[in-house]
């Protein structure tokens, strides 16, 4: 099964037929511009240009369709015959460019009018192939004040340092600090600042939901040159070498733990998931225990697996002595 | 693909765009250099070009040329073949670099940068200007690459299944109507041919591979289908919401106040606060995770399924 991406043994051909359009819709362009746009060396333009300068139809009349010349680095096509323009889109083209559009669009609704406009104009442009992209679509959580991704665009433009009433769910914390933004991530259907937490000193990823308050400050933001943006094709979440290595048995209504976090290793046995996991802060593993109740059992660390034991034995102690709290 | 099969099909496509008429196959090996000499050499050669030429999205068209003849005419019509005009503004071009960088190394990626290649082919400078916003889409699973094109092409499909809390796979024949990414998670909903009703499916719980069951144009999405809608009912319940009554440790349960429908002080360090629920399977899992933090005091049921959740905690 081929993908549109694995057409590889295809991809020249294609790029000598967008070459021509490219030339001719700009009248003339640099040798170097050109390779810059296509991806590949000047040399490997230069061949592409002789290729196509070659093109020769023998019959009924030999003649040579196209005429181009490189001459001081400046590329003029003066023959394009029929390939002047460039090809359609094809179906999977025109619904990559639309379905990430269109997924942008409900990012921002603030800023949608440019998007609005690229929508109508590729739809346009795309004709029939554009019918099937709304049958994809890639939805994007909310459950963040409308003005709090502004409030963000705003300070990341002009470059203030904010400050954010954040809640931390694994610890159940709501934490406040200072933090110079850098920019925001849209991965997994959720939302984040990236920024340079001044509390913790590092670049650090807060989820726009669970911003309970923000403010912009009339500080400048100062990110220190050493602070390094997340690498987001990586995942977001990349272990570290001193994190704790977590070992937990899932029975199958704790399966979906397995889906939910990002796990180093999944292994079945009959019935049951054994995961590993790997985690600067074990905290939350304690919480997730909670949850899981009889559906899992963490088996190392065993210094957490006893943790586990005592918070359960706490809350039930709190269960059998009555309800708590009560002044009367 | 070798240099000299790159040469014939770049060759092939000018004469096939160029021609008024539609040619025989005859007068194409006569015109396009680096076909071979026997007939039934360049017949095999000129058939697998034809379907590479389709592959690309050429829209090579064969015609009957005239009743009596016998050998099909070829032809690419400029119209079809050719992108209509498209020009954008640069705050649109810009936008256009953003969204091709949404599919970065994702199984689009192929895809979105054909499609930018054609667009900057067609005059448009689609910048890749940093906007302080960096959004990704990522396609882990493996199913997702075949049932996007059988989306794309509107094709049946086969694959083995692993329902939630199941431990066996079971195979499904589907009519996929759409693929949809919902909390980061991709879903492919359609019409189950066996169960003959419509299903939803998590694309991760797809084991091996997916194959096409059918022709290309064979699957009719229903008009008014809503996939988004489709997914979204069949990932949440109907909500009956009921009102739990919570003692909550005072400074502790933060995710519990932000939902909260009334909160009050009951001095002792706890407070009590009301939050609305329906799924009681996942709210009291939910109030187990806060411990000693957290004590469910009504409803009833709500309350003993928490201290049951809380019993099950391996000691």
């Amino acid at each position: 099964m081929t993908g549109p991406g694995t057409q590889t043994g295809s991809q020249r051909l294609q790029r000598l037929l967008a070459l021509v359009p490219y030339v001719v819709s700009r009248n003339t362009v640099g040798l170097a511009e050109t390779a810059a746009a296509f991806g590949v060396t000047e040399r490997e333009l230069v061949d592409d240009l002789n290729m196509l300068w070659c093109v020769e139809l023998r019959a009924p009349d030999p003649y040579c369709p196209i005429d181009l010349s490189y001459e001081g680095g400046e590329i003029v096509v003066s023959e394009a015959e029929s390939i002047g323009r460039p090809l359609r889109l094809g179906t999977g083209e025109a619904s990559a460019l639309l379905v990430a559009l269109r997924m942008l669009a409900e990012v921002a609704p603030a800023g949608s009018s440019a998007l609005s406009r690229t929508i109508a104009k590729l739809e346009a442009a795309a004709g029939e192939a554009a019918a099937v992209s709304a049958q994809v679509q890639v939805q994007v959580d909310k459950g963040h004040a409308e003005d709090v991704l502004g409030q963000m665009q705003d300070a990341i433009e002009r470059r203030r340092r904010i400050h954010l009433r954040y809640y931390v769910p694994g610890r159940d914390e709501a934490t406040e600090r200072d933090v110079d933004p850098m920019r925001l991530l849209v991965v997994e259907g959720r939302t984040y600042l990236e920024g340079w937490c001044r509390r913790a000193e590092g670049v650090r990823l807060f989820r726009l939901d669970r911003v309970l308050a923000m403010q912009v400050l009339d500080v400048p933001a100062a990110v220190p040159p050493e602070a390094e943006p997340v690498d987001v094709d990586e995942g977001l979440f990349r272990p570290s070498p001193q994190d704790v290595s977590v070992v937990l048995e899932l029975r199958p209504a704790g399966h979906w733990v397995a889906e939910y976090y990002p796990c180093e290793s999944v292994q079945r046995h009959d019935d049951e998931l054994r995961v590993t996991l790997r985690t600067p802060d074990t905290r939350w593993v304690r919480r997730l225990a909670l949850r899981l109740g009889e559906d899992g059992r963490v088996i190392a660390p065993a210094d957490l697996a006893a943790q586990v034991g005592d918070d359960a034995a706490a809350a039930l102690a709190q269960y059998a002595s009555g309800i708590p709290g009560r002044t009367d | 693909m070798s240099r000299r099969k790159t040469e014939r099909l770049l060759g092939l496509v000018v004469c096939l765009l160029s021609t008024r008429r539609a040619l025989t196959a005859a007068q194409i090996r006569e015109a396009v250099p680096g076909y071979p000499d026997s007939f039934e050499a360049f017949k095999r050669m000129f058939e697998r070009d034809k379907e590479e030429l389709r592959e690309l999205g050429i829209p090579l068209e064969t015609d009957l040329a005239s009743p009596g003849d016998e050998e099909a005419g070829y032809r690419i019509r400029r119209q079809a073949y050719e992108l209509p005009e498209i020009t954008l503004e640069p705050d649109e071009a810009a936008v256009l670099g953003l969204a091709a960088r949404v599919w970065q190394r994702a199984e689009l990626a192929g895809a979105a940068a054909g499609a930018l290649l054609k667009l900057r082919a067609a005059g448009i400078d689609a910048e890749d200007t940093q906007t302080g916003i960096e959004p990704r889409v990522h396609t882990g699973e493996a199913a997702f690459g075949p049932l996007w094109e059988a989306v794309m092409a509107r094709r049946p499909v086969t694959f083995a299944y692993r329902a939630a809390g199941r431990s066996g796979v079971q195979p499904r024949r589907l009519e996929p109507w759409g693929v949809v990414n919902r909390h980061g998670r991709w879903y492919v909903a359609g019409h189950d041919m066996d169960r003959d009703a419509v299903r939803v499916f998590r694309l991760s719980r797809i084991e091996g591979a997916v194959s096409f069951s059918g022709p290309p144009g064979s699957v009719v999405v229903p008009a008014g289908t809503d996939v988004r809608e489709l997914v979204r009912d069949w990932d949440s319940d109907p909500p009956a919401y009921r009102t739990a009554t919570l003692r909550v440790r005072t400074g502790a349960g933060h995710g519990l106040r932000r939902q909260a429908l009334a909160e009050r002080p009951d001095g002792g360090g706890w407070d009590t606060v009301e939050v609305s629920f329906h799924d009681i399977g996942w709210f009291c899992d939910y109030l187990a995770s806060f411990g000693a933090d957290v004590i469910a005091v009504d409803p009833p049921d709500l309350r003993e399924a928490v201290i049951r959740r809380l019993k099950g905690v391996p000691q």
